[in-house]
Order: C-alpha cells, then sequence, then structure tokens
C-alpha cells in the first residue's frame, strides 16, 4: 500500500471547519449506547480548548433512521430539520455540529437538495411557519463532531497526557478506523479525505500516536446498515455483515476499532458478544475480543480522563487490556460505581469474551 | 509554389496524413510536442488481433515518410490563427509557420486511472493499467507483480473510463474489450498455470477477427469472462488485490482475490487539443473530442476552411482506423486544394 497515493487523493477532500461557536445537535441513540462520547466532546472543546459551543435542550430527533426506513416522508424529514435550523438561528448561531453521522448526512442531502431546489426550500419554510412561526438562517458551516475533532487533533495530542503506543514497546497501536455510512459515501466531498480514503479518524489516528491498519473488509458496512438491523427477519446480514469485517481485520491484529457513527461502535461492540456467544468465537488476543470505541472516548481516554467517568464500563468489550496496554491508570473497584458512588449493577459474565469485574 | 500544410501531432495518424501529402507533392511540417515521433504506439507492445509488434506497425508508418516532410519536434503548439487564407500556427519555443492548411493529429491521452479511487491506482501496488501491462511486455521483463512474485490470478476491468457517468465520460473508447482479449492472451501465453478474469459490461468486438479472438481466449486459453463492473478494490497483508464484483449472469456477489488487476483505460481528448480547439472557434461536444461538420460524410472537415482532423483527436479509434482516416484526411486536404 502507497501511503503518497492515498495522500494525494486526500488533497482533494478537505472542506472549511468552523474555528469556533458551535451549535451542537446531540444524536438521539448514542446517550443510551455509549453515554461518555459526548460528554467528552463537549469537555474537550470548552474546557481544554476554550470553545463556544451551545448545547441546546429543545432539539429533536433529526427523524434519520425514519427516513432511511421509509416510515417518515422527505418533507416532514425536512420540516423537523428547518426546526433544528430555526433553533441555531434564534440561539445566535451559524455554525452547526451534528454529533450524529446520519444526521450529518440528513443535513448535507436537505442543504444540497434546496440549493438545487430552492422551490422546495420555500415550501418548508412555509410548513414551518405554519407549524411553529419560526423561521430560520441556514447554516453557514455544516460539520460533523468528529470534523471538529479532526481539526483540532494537533491541539488535542498536545494536551494528552498518553499515546496510541504500546508502553512496554514504544510501537504505535494498530487501529482499525471504522467511518460511518453516512459520513461520505453519498457526498464525498462534505467529507475530509472523501468517500473511498476518508482522512477524518486516520488523520486523528496518526496524530495520537497511532499506525491505522487498512483491510480488506475497510469499507464495508457495519452492520447497523437501518433495513439489515431494524427489519427484524434481517438481522442475520447486520450481523453478518460485522462477521465478515471481523474475520478481515483479525489477521491484523488490531489493538482496537475507531468508529465516528453512533450505530457503529455499538454494532461491532455488541455482535462481538453475539458472535461468541453464538460460535465460541472471540477475536482480539486471549479471549478479550477487539474493543470499539468512539473518536471522543479515544480522546478522552488520551487526556487521561477517568475511564469511568467517560462511560467506558458500558462496552461490552473489555477496555481495560487496551487500557492497561497504553498505560492509562484506572480504579477497578469504581466501575460500576455510579457518579454519586452508587452501585450501578455488575453485569451478568458472557460465556467467552473476558469480563473484568472487582 | 506548393502549398504548405502543417500537420500538428505525430503519432501514427499524424505520421500517415503527413505521408500522404507529402506524395500528393505539398510542403510538410509535421510538428511533434515530444522530441521523438509514434506518439501511444511508441510504447506499445503488440496490436490487436494479429500480435503484431508495436514497434513493427511504427517502423513500417515512419518508413512511408517521405524525407520531404519537415519534422519539427519538441514544440508544443500554443497558438493557431485563421489569417485570410493561410494560418499561423505558433510554439511554446517561439516556432512560428504559415500555412495554407493545417492537419490537427493531435491524437488522445489515457484516462487517469487515479480518479477512479475505489480501484486503487496508485495505492495498492498490484492495480496497474493497460499501459503499463504494455510497457512490461515490451521491457521483456519476466511478468512478475510489483511484490516479485509470478501472480496465480489475474484480473482485467473493462471500461475504466470509458462509458461511466461518474467520470463524465459517455463515450466507449472502442478498443478496450479488444486489447484486454489480446492482453489476457498474452498473459496466459506467458503464465499458462495462471487464472485470468476479464470483468466487462458487455463486448464489443466490432472488428475484423476480434469476434474470433475473443472465442480463442475462452476456448484455447481458458479465460474466464464475467459481467459486472467492480465494486471496489482492496489489499491483503499479502498484497494481493480483493475485488468485489457482481457476476450479473448469474445474479451472485463475487469477491476474488487477484495477483495483479489491469485496468482497462480508455481514452480521452488531450487537455491541449480541447484548448486549440476553443481557441479556434470549433464546435464541441459533450464528449470533448473535436466535432467534424459531418461524421459520415465529411469526418476530415471542420467547420474552418483549411483546418482539417484526422485520428482520436475527433474520437476513439483503432490504428487501422486511425491510418485510414489519416489518409482520407490528406485526400481532403488536396480536395480542399483544387477548389
Amino acid at each position: 500500500m502507497k501511503l503518497e497515493g492515498k495522500r494525494l487523493i486526500w488533497q482533494d477532500y478537505q472542506k472549511e471547519i468552523a474555528d469556533d461557536h458551535y451549535f451542537y445537535a446531540r444524536s438521539c441513540i448514542r446517550q443510551t449506547f455509549f453515554p461518555g462520547a459526548e460528554a467528552v466532546f463537549v469537555k474537550i472543546l470548552k474546557d481544554e480548548l476554550g470553545k463556544d459551543i451551545h448545547d441546546n435542550a429543545h432539539h429533536t430527533s433529526c427523524t434519520g433512521i425514519g427516513y432511511h426506513s421509509d416510515v417518515v416522508p422527505f418533507d416532514t424529514t425536512m420540516t423537523v430539520v428547518a426546526r433544528q435550523f430555526a433553533l441555531m438561528t434564534e440561539a445566535g448561531y451559524e455554525n452547526y455540529a451534528a454529533s450524529c453521522i446520519t444526521s450529518f448526512g440528513l443535513y448535507t442531502e436537505i442543504l444540497e437538495t434546496w440549493h438545487h431546489f430552492p422551490e422546495t426550500e420555500a415550501r418548508i419554510r412555509e410548513f414551518l411557519y405554519k407549524a411553529t412561526r419560526r423561521e430560520f438562517n441556514k447554516p453557514k458551516n455544516l460539520a460533523h463532531a468528529s470534523d471538529i475533532i479532526y481539526k483540532f487533533r494537533h491541539q488535542i495530542a498536545a494536551k494528552a497526557k498518553f499515546k496510541l503506543v504500546d508502553k512496554n514497546t514504544g510501537e504505535p497501536l494498530k487501529v482499525v478506523e471504522h467511518i460511518g455510512c453516512h459520513y461520505s459515501k453519498m457526498f464525498p466531498h462534505k467529507g475530509i479525505g472523501g468517500a473511498e480514503y476518508p482522512y477524518v479518524l486516520s488523520g486523528m489516528i496518526e496524530a495520537w500516536g497511532g499506525e491505522v491498519v487498512d483491510y480488506p473488509e475497510r469499507r464495508h458496512c457495519c452492520g447497523f446498515g437501518f433495513r439489515q438491523y431494524l427489519v427484524q427477519a434481517n438481522r442475520g446480514f447486520s450481523i453478518s455483515c460485522s462477521k465478515k469485517k471481523f474475520e478481515s481485520m483479525e489477521p491484523y491484529e488490531p489493538d482496537l476499532i475507531i468508529t465516528n457513527c453512533p450505530g457503529c461502535p455499538m454494532f461491532l461492540d455488541r455482535w462481538q458478544y453475539a458472535l461468541s456467544e453464538m460460535e465460541g468465537k472471540t477475536y482480539g488476543k486471549n479471549n478479550h475480543g477487539i474493543p470499539v470505541f468512539t473518536y471522543e472516548e479515544v480522546a478522552g481516554m488520551l487526556m487521561g480522563y477517568n475511564p469511568w467517568e467517560i462511560g467506558l464500563q458500558v462496552h461490552q468489550v473489555q477496555a481495560e487490556p487496551l487500557l492497561d496496554k497504553i498505560g492509562i491508570p484506572y480504579d477497578a473497584s469504581q466501575k460500576f460505581k455510579g457518579k454519586n458512588g452508587e452501585d450501578i449493577g455488575i453485569p451478568e459474565s458472557p460465556s467467552y469474551l473476558k469480563f473484568y469485574a472487582d | 509554389m506548393a502549398k504548405h500544410v502543417v500537420v500538428i501531432g505525430a503519432g501514427p495518424a499524424g505520421l500517415e496524413t503527413s505521408a500522404s501529402l507529402a506524395k500528393f507533392g505539398f510542403n510538410v511540417t509535421l510538428v511533434e510536442k515530444e522530441d521523438l515521433s509514434g506518439g501511444h504506439l511508441k510504447k506499445w507492445h503488440a496490436l490487436f488481433p494479429s500480435l503484431m509488434p508495436g514497434y513493427e506497425a511504427l517502423d513500417n508508418i515512419r518508413k512511408g515518410l517521405n524525407p520531404s516532410v519537415k519534422m519539427q519536434v519538441s514544440t508544443k503548439i500554443t497558438g493557431m490563427e485563421a489569417v485570410n487564407d493561410y494560418f499561423t500556427v505558433t510554439g511554446h519555443n517561439g516556432w512560428q509557420a504559415k500555412a495554407d492548411a493545417v492537419v490537427m493529429t493531435t491524437g488522445f491521452q489515457l484516462f487517469d486511472a487515479h480518479r477512479k479511487e475505489e480501484y486503487g491506482y496508485g495505492i495498492y501496488e498490484n492495480v496497474i493499467t493497460s499501459a503499463d501491462l504494455e510497457e512490461l511486455f515490451a521491457s521483456g521483463k519476466e511478468l512478475l507483480n510489483r511484490h516479485g512474485r509470478k501472480p496465480e490470478r489475474i484480473g482485467f476491468v473493462h471500461c475504466v473510463g470509458s462509458r461511466d457517468e461518474k467520470v463524465n465520460n459517455l463515450h466507449c473508447s472502442k478498443v478496450c474489450c479488444i486489447t484486454a482479449v489480446k492482453q489476457a492472451i498474452e498473459v496466459k501465453q506467458k503464465l499458462p498455470d495462471a487464472e485470468v478474469f476479464c470483468f466487462y459490461m458487455d463486448l464489443r468486438m466490432f472488428g475484423r477477427h476480434y469476434e474470433e479472438l475473443y472465442k480463442e481466449a475462452q476456448e484455447k486459453y481458458n479465460i474466464q469472462f464475467i459481467r459486472g463492473r467492480l465494486s471496489e478494490s482492496t489489499e491483503d497483508q499479502d498484497g494481493n488485490v480483493v475485488v468485489k464484483v457482481e457476476d450479473t449472469l448469474l445474479g451472485k456477489p463475487l469477491r476474488i482475490k487477484t495477483g495483479l488487476l489491469v485496468l482497462m483505460v480508455g481514452m480521452e481528448p488531450r487537455a491541449n487539443t480541447r484548448t486549440l480547439a476553443r481557441r479556434m472557434g470549433l464546435k464541441s461536444v459533450s464528449d470533448g473530442f473535436i466535432q467534424p461538420v459531418d461524421e459520415v460524410l465529411h469526418s476530415n472537415y471542420t467547420e474552418i476552411p483549411g483546418l482539417f482532423v484526422a485520428g482520436t483527436c475527433s474520437g476513439p479509434k483503432s490504428i487501422a482506423d486511425t491510418l485510414a482516416d489519416a489518409r482520407s484526411a490528406a485526400f481532403a486536404v488536396a480536395d480542399f486544394f483544387k477548389k
């Protein structure tokens, strides 16, 4: 593989990312799946980088999952998104930062639609006004939250206490990057690095000391792909997608997987448990599985945040072997304690995947 | 005094046009941007369907050139102007000529395979183009992949940069189907134990003996033709190129590991041809090739009296068609001077 060839492509796919003053639109599922990820994003931007980020309590789902599952019509979706833009406008912001990949893809699709069909935009403005008496400006800058972390990856590296490096050998960790399908596959020029060789996560991995693993099924869907999962009868497709990826990446012995989509870490993490129970097979060394993280969690880990405060204990594949490899300290006795010290309960141990509880 | 004709581009079309014009007794100046004539044919190992060596074809074409033809090499044409009943033609190095007629034989450029990002050219080492393979054949070296191994399986991807809306090329490049068949046979001749696959949309075997060669490829050489376009290629740990393709006749997706993947790059109009054509106010069509006055009846005439076209600057052609078109252009010029 010639990295130089990828670098030439990356030059063609750069985008403008606002420097400050973000209106942050959260994901509807991430706070359930990986509750610390969005909190880490806000903390890093506010506390570490001194940025202004507006977290609005009134925004709703973008309807993306319903839209892609054909249960929400496009006009409805556009009107809901127009309301999000109205909240941004009312709050005095122009830079929209989406936490969710599907939302980001959908906002991009809607803005492109309005660009090419101004009459559609006018119709949606009318719908929104009739329904809510709200008006809006379109964002001056639209970014996915991973674009913003990518933009500040070197500043984060400069402040980080740890690197994606094996503390015993000094060797870079081998990292699989998995990009959400809706990040750039629909609009390659809206994503850092384009659709075929996205750079948004690779750039973070390089800046934070790791080595990117390029494996044959890198581009393949994680297994969420809404219809594969939401239609119960199709879930075999979902888990087989994930399995295909694990089988393909396994020979490269990756230390971890980093993702930038709400669904990908969920499915790549939880399906490892399901596959182990179905087939007795685990990936990674010593039945540990291959740990899967969001890019915010990885940034938080490297900044030295308490792993339990950023929610790593809710991962199915346990984070401890990786924390040990990097040398990140943690208090095992606090793993299943809530913020107020209350016991949050210890999950049942899987049959094959290694589980750590004090 | 004999009329002066400037021919721009000394590939097969320019050489043949110049040779024919000289036979008519015209003063001919053949201008070439490179330091040697021959164009793409210089690097081409063998021609379909007879497998005639490229150098042999080129030698024969060059031999036809009358010594009276003045060669102006290493000169890139930067300007051309129609003034009354003559043209002034200017090169980047200050060279200038006055011509009674001009024949544009500026040829084509190969599609830049980097633009089909999903195929991994320039990224995965064992993804090469049909032109790279010809150079490898011409070098006489053993057919090894970039990791120094004999490839056990070789894939040919048809229509790379042709008939592809995604790269804004709707046209068929005409020669790639038969070139892939020819190259696949050459590979089998060199590596009889290798498996060879051709991934195609449809096979356009329009020329004489092309169909026979295609049949021979299947029956004698056991080359597998799979109807389906590649969706992507990636690389495994051993440097093999893993391709995903759908066999649309079986209705099944395939994943195949190849030791070498050859992209059949198509023809595009040269950037410089487009610029010159635009400056001269020539009609261009969406494919970017120069549009003659009439593709059936007057294929060498442009809308500007005295300005002619021949060869692939007016659309993809085989070498045989190019040579015939070049001779036809010389007749058109002679006819023009008679009037």
